[in-house]
């Protein structure tokens, strides 16, 4: 009796809910894509990186943290909002130039996981030369854009989630062409297939990769806008990034759109799993349970939905 | 060249940091206080407040008095990152240290805390966790080395209930009302659980516990819960950033925030200036004044900053949980002085600041003293009790500043108390500890 009860609750009471209340269940489908596109943005820093050098860069949460303290930072000194943009994003491309110049370049046909450590090292050194600069105390960023919620249909909305997915997608679009119809596009898929062979064609490999970095660094600052305009700027903005893993895991390391997808899937799936069976087991499963979702997925597609498939032979 | 340049600078560096590191704790005929702090890591912009408050009273004591009854305080930091494994090593690191040990320690992390409960009956060193940690120990027969006055996670969630009664028009109307808990998923957030439960039981409401795993960064799930159960009222446990994410999220789902009552660490300024004009109306518990405008502050001012109002507020002065940390500091400093009434005015071991601890009996005219009179209230310790069952405060959000909006609520101990002794007699059953006669 007590197994035909729990049957209930796991496979049949969930169901009957989401189709009882269907304006609630929209309401949470669409919390979940908004949520997915803000993972996605998050994600979209590792993989243009890992797109054009073959490195996971462990450091792109604090990237996010760096990008946002500084926007964040310059806006107190007094600097008018776009103004502070800018400087963000020369800090982010002369942060660039840095990592190029002390790190990557003298790591150059190094194994996978030298230049994967390294980037933990440079997590690190981002994080504490940020807050020793900016400080840690929380910040509030608001830089005008409008957060009144509102209902369509008995589904709330918020004008903030709106634009924040508005500029995800946007963000999106406009580097999946970067990346398949623009020269350097082409330049950068062909570094991440192979440094040695990209130099031997003349492709400038530290011009590529300060590229990649500056333009990853720009993706962090707007990741790091959106969710420290929900939160406050603070460390706590690094640790976005175990959000975007199971994104990358699901999405694929070396897919744009892969990400936006992933990302979707992951918003969705974990908010639908937190409201309908979290409570079945005392809540709080949205974070393992995007890694669930993401590990089951790799069972069937190791490289991901969208990731290339790598045949080695021996 | 460059690199013997570099490796040279290390290590002046590390040599000049090691030196600065250890002096403070070296003299001798000086009470040392360690000080187990969180000023980097994801709930810094929480702990350098808190640290921030230790140093600057210790500080004012030594430059104003001259330390307590002529015996300076010295004092070292230990960066913990809310990391309870850091915690127990910087625990470790510092028990040792100053001429008498550590006088008492502040874990200030109920992680923290619950491991080094029974190190500390080993060590002899007491533990004052000041409105937080393990509820339990405030049965003082069996956690004799632990102190969490002057009220407890338990007590506070009581009178949380007894808080809504009141707006509600009385007891009797809790019934068939919705109450939600939104709590950190930690030891510490859990720790109302139990109490909200057993009201429930008692008045009839309606109990949702959703929980919210670390950081609290993302919280849609759990705000679209309250916004389809439609609670009167919440109680949020949390810390750090989820403090700061659960009012936004509050204020987009449109949920009354006079209605929306965050524990004593879910109340600080920290949690509500992100959300902006949606955390007015926000409340929480709080047991001492939000106001910086104490004898105290002036004192702090005067013998920490030389006046320089703009360089102490740049170090968090007169913030919630800058206050909070003066009225904990003032009860560590108090239960030395205690203490050296019997011991006489010397550097005192733990098991002597125990006694004080023990005996602490703050009046109110000893707060006039101090520049505290109306910045908390007096607490008198027992044997058997070490929480002193306080009563709480609850403070409101006007977009600005932090204003108390109601009187001292008592906790509902006729419910609490039977919950700590069972529970402490639980814990001594476990560990074989026989409980002492008090």
């Amino acid at each position: 009796m007590e197994f035909i009860s729990f049957l209930n609750l796991v496979f049949v009471a969930p169901f009957v809910d989401m189709v009882s209340f269907p304006i609630f269940f929209a309401e949470v489908v669409i919390a979940g894509v908004l949520t997915g596109i803000m993972y996605s943005l998050v994600a979209l820093g590792f993989v243009l990186i890992f797109k054009a050098s073959g490195v996971f860069n462990f450091a792109q949460g604090a990237m996010v943290l760096f990008a946002a303290l500084t926007l964040v930072g310059l806006m107190e000194l007094g600097v008018p909002v776009l103004a502070a943009l800018l400087g963000a994003v020369a800090v982010m491309t002369v942060l660039a130039f840095a990592v190029e110049r002390f790190m990557l370049r003298h790591l150059i046909n190094q194994d996978d996981i030298i230049l994967f450590m390294a980037t933990i090292g440079l997590t690190f050194l981002i994080q504490g030369f940020g807050e020793m600069v900016w400080g840690s105390n929380v910040k509030a960023l608001d830089i005008g854009i409008p957060s009144e919620s509102f209902e369509v249909g008995g589904i709330l909305l918020n004008e903030f989630d709106l634009f924040a997915a508005g500029s995800g997608a946007v963000l999106v679009a406009v580097l999946a062409v970067f990346f398949h119809y623009t020269r350097i596009g082409r330049a950068l898929r062909a570094v991440a297939d192979d440094h040695q062979a990209a130099m031997a064609v003349g492709i400038p490999l530290k011009t590529i990769w300060v590229t990649v970095w500056s333009v990853a660094g720009f993706v962090g600052l707007v990741a790091g806008i959106m969710w420290g305009a929900k939160s406050g700027v603070q460390f706590s903005l690094s640790l976005i990034a175990l959000k975007a893993l199971p994104v990358l895991i699901l999405g694929g390391f070396t897919s744009v759109p892969g990400a936006i997808v992933g990302g979707l899937i992951i918003g969705v799936g974990e908010k639908i799993a937190e409201i309908y069976w979290g409570p079945l087991v005392g809540g709080a499963i949205e974070n393992w349970f995007a890694y669930m979702l993401a590990l089951v997925f790799l069972l069937f597609r190791p490289q991901g939905l969208f990731g290339e498939r790598i045949i080695e032979r021996v | 060249m460059l690199r013997n340049l570099v490796l040279a600078m290390l290590g002046a560096v590390v040599g000049v940091t090691g030196v600065v590191a250890t002096t403070p704790a070296q003299a001798e005929g000086e009470q040392f206080f360690p000080m187990l702090v969180y000023r980097t890591g994801a709930y810094a912009p929480s702990g350098i407040p808190i640290a921030n408050g230790f140093r600057d009273y210790y500080t004012m004591i030594n430059n104003r008095d001259g330390g307590i009854n002529g015996v300076t305080i010295t004092f070292e930091e230990c960066e913990t990152e809310y990391n309870t494994k850091l915690g127990v090593e910087c625990y470790e690191k510092l028990k040792n240290k100053g001429p008498t040990g550590a006088s008492l320690i502040n874990p200030f992390s109920t992680g923290i805390t619950y491991q080094l409960i029974p190190k500390a009956a080993v060590d002899e060193i007491p533990i004052l966790s000041m409105g937080y940690g393990r509820t339990a120990a405030a049965d003082g027969r069996v956690f004799e080395w632990v102190f969490n006055f002057p009220t407890t996670y338990w007590s506070q969630a009581s009178a949380f209930i007894r808080y809504v009664a009141q707006q509600e028009g009385g007891v009797d109307k809790l019934k068939g009302k919705k109450i939600a808990h939104v709590y950190h998923n930690s030891a510490y957030g859990k720790e109302a659980n139990p109490t909200l439960e057993a009201l429930a039981e008692k008045y009839g409401y309606e109990l949702t516990l959703l929980a919210v795993d670390h950081p609290g960064q993302e919280q849609k799930a759990t705000w679209l819960q309250i916004r389809r159960a439609k609670p009167d009222w919440v109680f949020l446990s949390g810390w750090g950033v989820m403090n700061q994410v659960a009012v936004k999220e509050a204020a987009a789902i449109k949920y009354p925030m006079d209605h929306f009552v965050g524990n004593w660490w879910s109340g600080s300024d920290a949690d509500v200036i992100p959300a902006g004009a949606g955390a007015k109306g926000y409340k929480s518990a709080t047991f001492h004044s939000p106001k910086s405008d104490f004898g105290v502050h002036a004192d702090i001012l005067k013998h920490v900053y030389g006046g320089d109002v703009a360089k102490a507020k740049r170090n968090s002065f007169g913030e919630v949980l800058y206050n909070r940390t003066i009225v904990n500091a003032m009860f560590a400093v108090e239960a030395v002085r205690t203490a050296q009434g019997k011991y006489g005015n010397r550097p005192l071991t733990g098991a002597e600041v125990r006694w004080g601890l023990e005996n602490f009996d703050l009046t109110e005219a000893r707060l006039k003293e101090l520049g505290m009179e109306g910045f908390t209230r007096p607490v008198k310790v027992s044997c058997a009790d070490h929480e002193t069952g306080g009563p709480i405060l609850i403070q409101q959000w006007d977009g600005a500043k932090w204003n108390i909006v109601s009187d001292w609520v008592q906790p509902i101990s006729e419910v609490v108390r039977p919950m700590i002794e069972k529970a402490a007699a639980a814990y001594a059953a476990e560990n074989n500890i026989t409980p002492r006669s008090c």
